[in-house]
């Protein structure tokens, strides 16, 4: 029997609240915790809207175990400038030069700040003292390439709560269980410039207006497009399930300029039916790096270098090759080209032709101690996902790093192998078009973290956070309060509100599993002009005659509902975003039937897509458009350099 | 729209959160901490939280890494994704 329960939370449906503050940020993960911080430490009011609890919420809430391009630590032997370029260069260009070279340069401050937070960036307790992957002076302990030390291990479980608390120690009015649904732009001197967001209470129903000098758009990438399944939502993708773009949705529909919208991969991560648990099958790739790989019969598995020469020992694992002075590795690089290539076990085909056997193994027991321990304990523990999911769960059904090995699935970190149109916004996908400020073409409105195009990981989200938060604070600094549309905000408390007085109407579940199923029969692997068009058809006759069917009966499943009518409007943003590049890239992992062509010169650059008047409207940006990294962003920011020393002394200048 | 609101369970293929009711206060410290909202508190005083959303749970063990009472609440993968582990083979060769 279905017990029917009396909803806990107050009915707060057709109330209003109305918040005013100099810098709104939307979003509570990583990069909007530090644009907060930023925008506090400036002396400005801030609040921060977070649709879930902030101290665990967002990709990295639960935790991350590398910090990627710390470029300025005191063991660092690369510039900032020097990682930056290699990232643009690595990616075709289809890189985000402003943001990776923020990161670069300024990622190992935000961990400095972690520290005084009292997050854990630092062996304190001396528990991998004498590895080879750890610095006895600072105690800081390196992943990847352990000579040239820019990758940085992370006790990241500690740093949202951490972050958290420092948000409220500052000051900072924090939002919790509040979803934000449409920004509020307002018209200034002939140009358009923000004034705020609407959003939700996602317990009560309340509709909250929020009215800032800037806004700063912090939220996750799309998701739930290509992939679904209504019966473990939560396991769909690889982020959370309440992290599906409502943040491009929302800037889409306020006429926000957005950039690699084309790109998508065929599936590498969803747990529904197909992987694992994230990191938790026996793999040597990110947080697994380099663990000891054997075959069926216990044959361990060679790892070789950039030019095929079989490593002998554990330790060359974590080396460039001879004449090269660092390599890639890391969330968005997996197999980099030649130059920045790291060591890698043998190609698969290959271990085919030498007749290794499936099923493959992770094998820990033949690792030095201090590698087995960081793998299985530091680096699984303290990823995301991972303390209670994998390393509590995996020991207390028995296994033991010293005496089992883990099955490996498909044949790479990704567990599983996905079919053509099962497609996903992984690696450095599309997001907000930005420039030096990281501001969007809207004044007032920046982006951050997870929203920008080509985003990375966590060093990348916390140091656009808070360069973001820098930015916004200036602005507000100088600007007036823009005065509201009160029809706009009636206009979206009416959608918002709709499906609650709809009766036997249609579940949210049954929308999204239909949007997913058209973006993979429309908007697959192979893409052609026509395909898309029928896609965007078929979608525009969803809104038509499925949205007003929508109902649901509280205000989380209203939550759901809303988050589905997002994942329309950037399904529409991704096929219009298709039939704007008229030529196939190998990059953006994108197929043209009807333009076969790979990558010609003319289509070298950014296309970008924006709506205005309800018409789409594209545009081209070339690859270079940020110039220098490194003199662009000293021009820039004079102020933070003035200061760097003094906060953050033991940091190298870039 | 009613004044008094309603939820009924959804319920999905696998049990993600599983509570010892022995040992947990009913503090809801999981309930707050969940990004993913999939909880209620339960009209009983004491109890354990409602799983009112198991589909949608993320397994990320927040909600037991807030958890003051160890062994409360327990994170159980569904049985599919359960990964295999076995006994080493061959030489260890440390490197």
């Amino acid at each position: 029997m279905n017990t029917l329960y009396r909803w806990p939370y107050e009915n707060e449906f057709g109330k209003r609240e109305t918040v005013t503050s100099d810098v709104l940020v939307l979003g509570g993960g990583l990069a909007g915790c530090y644009a907060a911080i930023a925008a506090a430490r400036k002396g400005l009011s801030v609040v921060l809207v977070e649709k879930g609890a902030t101290e665990r919420s967002g990709a990295a809430g639960s935790g991350f175990d590398h910090w990627e391009s710390a470029c300025t630590n005191p063991c660092s032997k690369v510039t900032a400038k020097e990682i930056a370029e290699a990232y643009i260069e690595e990616q075709d260009y289809y890189s985000n030069g402003i943001a990776h070279y923020i990161e670069c340069r300024e990622g190992y401050d935000r961990l400095l700040d972690m520290e005084s937070f009292g997050g854990k960036v630092r062996d304190t307790e001396d528990e991998f003292k004498g590895a080879e992957f750890r610095d006895n002076e600072t105690k800081l302990m390196f992943a990847y390439d352990y000579a040239n030390r820019f990758t940085l291990r992370v006790w990241g479980s500690t740093f949202k709560p951490a972050l958290y608390k420092e948000l409220l120690r500052l000051g900072v009015k924090v939002c919790d269980r509040t979803e934000a649904t449409a920004l509020l732009t307002a018209m200034e001197n002939g140009k358009k410039r923000g004034a705020g967001a609407v959003g939700m209470n996602v317990r009560t129903g309340k509709l909250m207006v929020f009215r800032a000098k800037s806004t700063i758009l912090a939220m996750s990438r799309p998701a739930r497009v290509w992939l679904f399944n209504p019966d473990l939502v939560g396991l769909c993708e690889f982020r959370p399930p309440q992290s599906i773009g409502s943040g491009h949705a929302m800037g889409y529909r306020a006429g926000i300029e957005f950039t690699m919208m084309e790109k998508s991969v065929k599936g590498e991560f969803s747990a529904a039916g197909r992987s694992f648990p994230p990191y938790g099958t026996g793999n040597n790739h990110n947080t697994w790096y380099a663990a000891t790989m054997v075959d069926a019969r216990g044959v361990e598995i060679p790892y070789v270098n950039r030019d095929g020469v079989e490593l002998k020992t554990v330790s060359e694992r974590y080396y460039p090759a001879p004449g090269q002075k660092f390599f890639l590795k890391g969330g968005v690089i997996d197999e980099a080209k030649y130059e920045y290539r790291g060591p890698e076990t043998l190609d698969f085909q290959e271990l085919m032709r030498r007749g290794y056997e499936l099923p493959f193994y992770a094998d820990l027991s033949r690792m030095p101690e201090m590698e087995r321990k960081v793998i299985w304990g530091v680096m699984v523990g303290e990823e995301g996902k991972t303390k209670i999911p994998i390393l509590q769960n995996y020991t207390e059904r028995g296994f033991d790093p010293e005496k089992h090995m883990l099955q490996s699935y498909g044949t790479g970190w990704q567990s599983a192998s996905f079919l053509g149109q099962e497609r996903q916004l992984f690696g450095a996908a599309g997001g907000l078009m930005h420039d030096w400020d990281l501001k969007t073409n809207i004044d007032g409105i920046y982006g951050a973290g997870d929203q920008l195009y080509a985003s990375d990981c966590c060093g990348f989200a916390a140091a656009t956070g808070y360069y973001a938060g820098r930015k916004a604070a200036d602005y507000a600094a100088s600007a007036e309060l823009a005065p509201i549309d009160e029809g706009e905000v009636e206009k979206e408390k009416q959608r918002l509100y709709a499906p609650m007085y709809v009766e036997d109407g249609m579940d949210w579940r049954e929308l999204n599993m239909a949007i997913s199923k058209a973006m993979q029969n429309y908007c697959g692997g192979v893409k052609c002009r026509e395909l898309l068009k029928e896609g965007l058809d078929l979608l525009e006759s969803y809104e038509r005659e499925a949205v007003p069917m929508l109902s649901c009966a509280n205000p989380h499943e209203l939550m759901r509902t809303h988050e589905v009518l997002d994942i329309l409007e950037v399904s529409k943003l991704i096929l219009n975003a298709c039939l704007l590049r008229e030529s196939s890239s190998r990059p953006l992992c994108f197929e043209r039937s009807d333009f076969p062509e790979m990558d010609p010169k003319e289509d070298q650059c950014f296309i970008t897509i924006r709506q205005e008047n309800g018409q789409v409207v594209g545009g081209r940006v070339p690859h270079g458009y940020y110039g220098d990294v490194e003199e662009e962003y000293e021009k820039r920011n004079q102020d933070y350099i003035a200061e760097h020393g003094k906060m953050y002394p033991s940091a190298k200048s870039r | 729209m009613e004044t008094q609101l309603y939820a009924a369970k959804i319920p999905c293929s696998a049990r993600p959160i599983v509570f010892d009711e022995s040992l947990c206060v009913g503090c809801n410290r999981c309930a707050n901490v969940c990004q993913v909202d999939i909880f209620i508190p339960n009209p009983e005083k004491g109890k354990p939280p409602v799983v009112l959303y198991p589909g949608e749970c993320y397994y990320c063990g927040s909600c037991v890494m807030a958890c003051p009472k160890k062994g409360a609440i327990r994170l159980v993968h569904p049985l599919m994704n359960q990964a295999k582990f076995v006994p080493v083979k061959g030489e260890a060769s440390y490197g």
